[in-house]
């Protein structure tokens, strides 16, 4: 049998593939799609007709119009889920357009900033804590004992002048102040502990000067102890150097140079190499290629008295030096005054 | 203290770059705050003579001179300064000229009129001489049309500004650097000996000396000079005082303070006509005594002063401190007498601090004076004043009292090298401090023990751990290769220290900035703050708005905001963790400084502020309560203290609209602050872990109404009470106020879930559960159950 003698339903069965394709492209929405699919393919649709009739047909017809049938159905139903999944996800679209949020619609909700004194003393305390050291803390309010006495500067001696006091109205006067440096906190870590003792000190300390662009009368400072058997001037000046290289940059380098503080013997300036010009010699370091960041040097035996350690025994270093200068400079700011105005438009830059 | 180089050479052949030897200087401990070659940057500046001086027609405060710089044509400036006359000569800056500050010096019209150039001051040409006004240069040495810097004798000289630390005396004196600085570069230093040809009367019988307190006066030695003539020193040598910022007066005074800077002894010339008796006599002066300085202040003196006395026992000095106006040395002075005494330090130092009169003599008397230089300094200044045409009288008049032991000092090397971590031999010691006269003996221990004797020079040095800073700095501390400790310690935060951090991050993070105020306040900021004027109170305050310690974190961070409202930001969330200052009931015992963490949000009601303290407390593990109260200067119905254990451990709410208003600020302001070491103290940082149950859970919801006298946390607390173990969590869910609701009195909804750990609850048991709030919570708080699901 060949397709000139086909049954005459086989060519409109034929036709309607290319009926369905254009009623199903012709639908523009899942509703309209099902309605063109009852159509197609419900009850009174051609398709069903002509499997009603197969029965009618002798064994040949049947079978060729039944394969036809079946072609035809497939065909149909490929078209309408490929049209639906279309329109579905058409229709997803129209949906999420709806939905559409613009994101950059908004005035930015900002997190907090931490000071810029904080963000230092805290990255301080962080690189000495991976040295080995822990972190002492002391009372702001002292007295001139832990201040000044006990650091080998008795109440004649002349370098006090190198410390502007404030005194409080506690006590004998004269005799409670505000702590001018962190190291009356060395003496109450050495009162309270036997060595060892590894232990760094920052904290707010008071001077008596007026402020200006390079001065606050109220700052911040860190020191730090080592006392144990066998330390020595080296000692100070390889912790120094490491604690220079792990904060500041590896390659960044530090020296001491001769000075004099009553409580450490040898004393040093412990300055960095310029972290602006790399030591070349610029306007921050005063064409030097050096920083000078602060004091350090070998405990002083009459310290060790002060607090019953032998010096014999023991030995050890201290080093200081001021926080706020230190990352001003660092930060670019140039009036240290800036630092406690707490203007949020500061603030919020660091 | 400023150095020349030419100076220094003059007891030491130090050769080499000037930046080298500034170094050098550096590495021994007296730090080159400037280096500034003389002479650089004033090569384009010529010496001219004033030829007239005329008013400038347009201009008060410029005249018109013309200058004459030796060729005899004469070229106008305009110039601002009035103090020189017809016939100076004057230093010229000419069109085309650098000034050593990198000025350029152009041909210009000064209101109307030509200047053709600039006289100079002595500072314009970085020449400070102390005075002011246009450099009037002296016409013995200097001619118009020569370069200034011959003229000035300065070409390549290097002066260097010292910064001599208080443990240095003799790096007070050109002799002691160059000292020191010679044994860094190993080269040879020498005092010359003074050349004097003493003649006429000896001065022993014409001037005698007593001292009468030897605590006081450790040596007093004075030398007579006839054939003074009182006029201007010589050139070179008011150029150098000028350089080392001395100001030139006469030549007697001249040469005093040229000793005195080169020697390191401090002296003082009298007119011996006008010295009664004449008898110098050293003596503590006595209480009320007083005396005319050489600056013309009446002085009153105490116990504490040392005083100068003549023959009739008047003061007429104040030991090492100033001399007196009535033995001046005037422009009639024909004989002097000068003094070199040694004067106790502590003495001076006191002396000085307590009259408020510091000189270049205090200064160095206080760090301790070379005893044994009087005799070179006396014999170095009648060479110079020789120079001048005065003559020594034979004999130098003496009296000792009380001077410090020179000590011998044990130096051990094995203390030496365990102090320093070197490994020096008494013969690398001894070559380290030998050179700067720390006279070694032959170590009779053997080599362990370094036997030093200080020179008088270094009363300083006392100790052998004061001679070991001596060898490390002349071994040079660079010298030292640098080691870590050898001990494997371990560092850390300690809990305090962990909460305080984590406190900051928790307030970053609710996006609260910190602020920094200072801790120092004034009894206005309490006042406005509406605090109680409670505070520690500084004795000596630079102002009086900081003249007391914080109470309070309050009033800085209400200064913050209005300060940041005064700059258009009227709404902040700032917040400080910072120590506050609580007055000791017992005044001899300290403050106690508690840590407070304190929130201020500027144009927030106070249920902002609760919300951060509910965050800050759950961060920190901590349950806290809050109670109704009115705590000082907080708004007296919207505010609470926070309870953490029955213990208060801050305040949250608003701040009293009262000092909102006062502060100028929009309200309302809604705060928080909690005592940290309060609550690291009573609060728990660890929880005990609940296993999370795999049963389902059931929820039960309960509107009461309730009195709007009762907290609603009394409410919470009671569910809380008699919902049991099965209640795993508790939401407010709703609050209503309105129709449907009795006046007076709230809805408050709370679902509970309820749950078990080992079961699926049955309804029964979460009825029973319903039932047991419901009729806890209506009978203890008189609540009405308004609705359940």
């Amino acid at each position: 049998m060949t397709n000139s003698d086909a049954h005459p339903l086989v060519a409109r069965l034929d036709a309607l593939v290319s009926q369905a394709a254009s009623a199903v492209a012709a639908a523009v929405d899942l509703d309209s799609l099902h309605a063109v699919e009852i159509e197609l393919t419900g009850k009174r649709s051609v398709l069903v007709e002509a499997k009603k009739q197969l029965g009618g047909f002798d064994p040949d017809e049947r079978r060729e119009v039944g394969q036809r049938v079946n072609v035809v159905r497939s065909a149909v139903a490929e078209l309408v889920e490929s049209r639906r999944a279309e329109l579905a996800a058409m229709e997803r679209r129209r949906q999420l357009d709806a939905d559409r949020l613009d994101l950059t619609e908004r005035e930015p909700v900002r997190a907090g900033h931490l000071h810029l004194v904080t963000q230092a003393r805290d990255h301080l305390e962080d690189v000495f804590v991976g040295m080995g050291f822990t972190v002492a803390e002391g009372p702001e309010v002292e007295t001139d004992f832990y201040n000044f006495e006990a650091l080998n500067l008795p109440a004649s001696h002349p370098a006090r002048g190198m410390w502007d006091t404030f005194y409080v109205e506690l006590g004998e006067p004269g005799t409670v102040l505000l702590r001018t440096h962190t190291s009356p906190v060395q003496i109450r870590v050495m009162e309270a502990t036997e060595p060892p003792i590894y232990s760094i000190m920052p904290g707010r300390v008071y001077r008596r000067d007026t402020a200006d662009a390079t001065h606050t009368p109220v700052f911040h400072q860190i020191e730090g102890l080592v006392i144990d058997k066998g330390i020595s001037f080296a000692d100070l000046a390889g912790t120094l150097d490491a604690f220079t290289r792990a904060y500041f940059g590896r390659q960044v380098q530090s020296r001491l140079r001769p000075s004099y503080f009553p409580f450490t013997e040898p004393s040093a300036e412990y300055d960095i190499s310029c972290v602006f010009c790399g030591g070349a010699g610029c306007r921050s370091c005063g064409g030097t290629g050096w920083l000078e960041l602060g004091g350090c040097g070998m405990v002083h035996p009459n310290v060790f008295a002060a607090v019953g350690y032998d010096p014999e025994v023991w030995t050890g270093f201290a080093f200081g030096f001021g926080i706020d200068r230190m990352t001003a400079q660092r930060s670019g700011v140039d009036d240290l005054r800036d630092l406690f105005t707490n203007d949020v438009r500061f603030l919020e830059q660091f | 203290m400023k150095v020349l180089l030419s100076w220094l050479r003059e007891f030491a052949p130090v050769e080499g770059d000037p930046a080298f030897i500034g170094d050098q200087m550096s590495d021994l401990g007296m730090a080159v705050e400037s280096m500034q070659v003389l002479g650089e940057g004033i090569g384009d500046i010529v010496v001219v003579r004033v030829a007239d001086l005329r008013r400038h027609p347009d201009a008060d405060r410029i005249q018109i001179v013309d200058v004459d710089a030796g060729d005899g044509e004469l070229r106008q400036i305009c110039c601002g300064a009035f103090n020189m006359s017809v016939g100076d000569l004057v230093p010229l800056a000419p069109v085309g000229a650098t000034l050593p500050d990198g000025m350029e010096i152009s041909r210009r019209k000064m209101r109307g009129e030509w200047s053709e150039g600039m006289l100079c001051a002595a500072d314009e040409l970085g020449l400070d001489d102390g005075s002011d006004g246009i450099m009037i240069l002296d016409p013995t040495t200097a001619a118009p049309g020569q370069p200034l810097s011959q003229v000035l004798g300065l070409d390549g000289d290097v002066l260097y500004d010292l910064e001599i630390n208080p443990n240095r005396p003799d790096a007070m004196s050109i002799a002691g650097v160059a000292r020191d600085l010679a044994a860094r570069l190993g080269v040879p230093f020498a005092l010359p000996e003074p050349d004097v040809t003493p003649g006429g009367d000896a001065a022993d019988g014409r001037i005698s000396v007593e001292i009468v307190d030897p605590d006081l006066c450790g040596r007093f030695s004075a030398v007579v000079l006839d054939g003074v003539t009182i006029g201007p020193s010589p050139a070179w040598m008011t150029q150098r005082l000028s350089a080392v910022g001395m100001r030139p007066v006469n030549n007697i005074v001249d040469i005093s303070n040229y000793v005195m800077w080169e020697l390191g002894a401090p002296n003082h010339a009298y007119d011996l006509a006008r010295v009664a008796g004449p008898t110098l006599r050293a003596r503590w002066a006595r209480p009320g005594e007083t005396i005319e300085t050489l600056d013309g202040v009446e002085r009153t003196l105490s116990a504490g002063d040392g005083v100068i006395a003549d023959g009739n026992d008047l003061p007429i000095g104040i030991a090492g401190v100033m001399g007196g106006a009535s033995t001046e040395i005037g422009p009639s002075t024909t004989t002097v007498v000068v003094e070199f005494a040694w004067w106790d330090p502590m003495t001076i130092a006191r002396s000085s601090r307590a009259l408020s009169l510091r000189s270049e003599a205090s200064s160095r008397f206080e760090r301790g004076c070379d005893p044994d230089t009087a005799t070179l300094a006396a014999r170095r200044f009648a060479e110079l004043a020789a120079s001048m045409g005065a003559t020594m009288a034979p004999g130098v008049v003496h009296a000792d009292g009380t001077l410090p032991v020179t000590p011998v000092v044990q130096v051990r090397t094995a203390r030496v090298n365990a102090l320093l971590g070197t490994d020096l031999d008494a013969d690398a010691i001894i070559a380290a401090i030998a050179p700067i006269g720390f006279d070694c003996a032959a170590h009779a221990d053997g080599d362990d023990v370094v036997h030093v004797t200080v020179p008088t020079w270094r009363p300083d040095t006392v100790t052998e751990t004061d001679v070991i800073e001596e060898i490390a700095r002349h071994i040079g501390y660079s010298t030292i290769v640098g080691r870590r400790p050898a001990r494997a310690t371990t560092g850390g935060l300690d809990a305090r220290q962990q909460l305080r951090r984590r406190v900051r991050s928790v307030m970053v993070g609710l996006g609260a900035s910190e602020a920094m105020p200072t801790p120092l306040l004034s009894a206005d900021d309490l006042r406005l703050s509406g605090l109680a004027p409670d505070a520690v109170v500084i004795t000596n305050p630079l102002a009086a708005e900081e003249s007391l310690l914080r109470p309070s974190l309050r009033p800085g961070l209400l200064r913050a905001v209005a300060h940041n409202a005064a700059h258009r930001n009227p709404t902040v969330r700032l917040f400080e963790v910072g120590r506050v200052f609580v007055p000791p009931g017992d005044p001899t015992s300290l403050p106690s400084e508690p840590e407070m963490c304190a929130v201020i949000l500027s144009g927030e009601p106070a249920p902002a502020a609760v919300r951060m303290l509910d965050v800050l407390a759950d961060a920190l593990a901590v349950d806290i309560e809050l109670l109704a109260s009115e705590p000082v200067g907080m708004h007296p119905t919207r505010s609470a203290v926070v309870r953490c254990a029955d213990t208060v451990v801050g305040v949250v709410g608003e701040v009293d609209p009262a000092v909102v208003d006062h502060m100028g600020l929009e309200g309302p302001v809604a705060w928080m602050e909690v005592d940290l070491d309060a609550l690291a103290a009573v609060g728990s940082s660890s929880r005990n872990y609940r296993p999370v149950s795999r049963f389902p859970s059931a929820d039960v919801d309960l509107a009461f109404e309730l009195s709007e006298q009762v907290p609603a946390a009394d409410l919470r607390r009671a569910i809380v009470r008699s919902a049991g173990d099965l209640l795993v969590d508790l939401q407010l869910f709703d609050v209503y106020r309105g129709s449907g609701v009795a006046d007076g009195t709230r809805s408050l909804a709370h679902r509970l879930r309820l749950q078990a750990p080992d079961r699926t609850l049955t309804d029964v048991e979460v009825g029973t559960v319903r039932q047991a709030v419901v009729d806890h919570v209506t009978t203890e708080l008189s609540a009405t159950l308004r609705w359940f699901a």
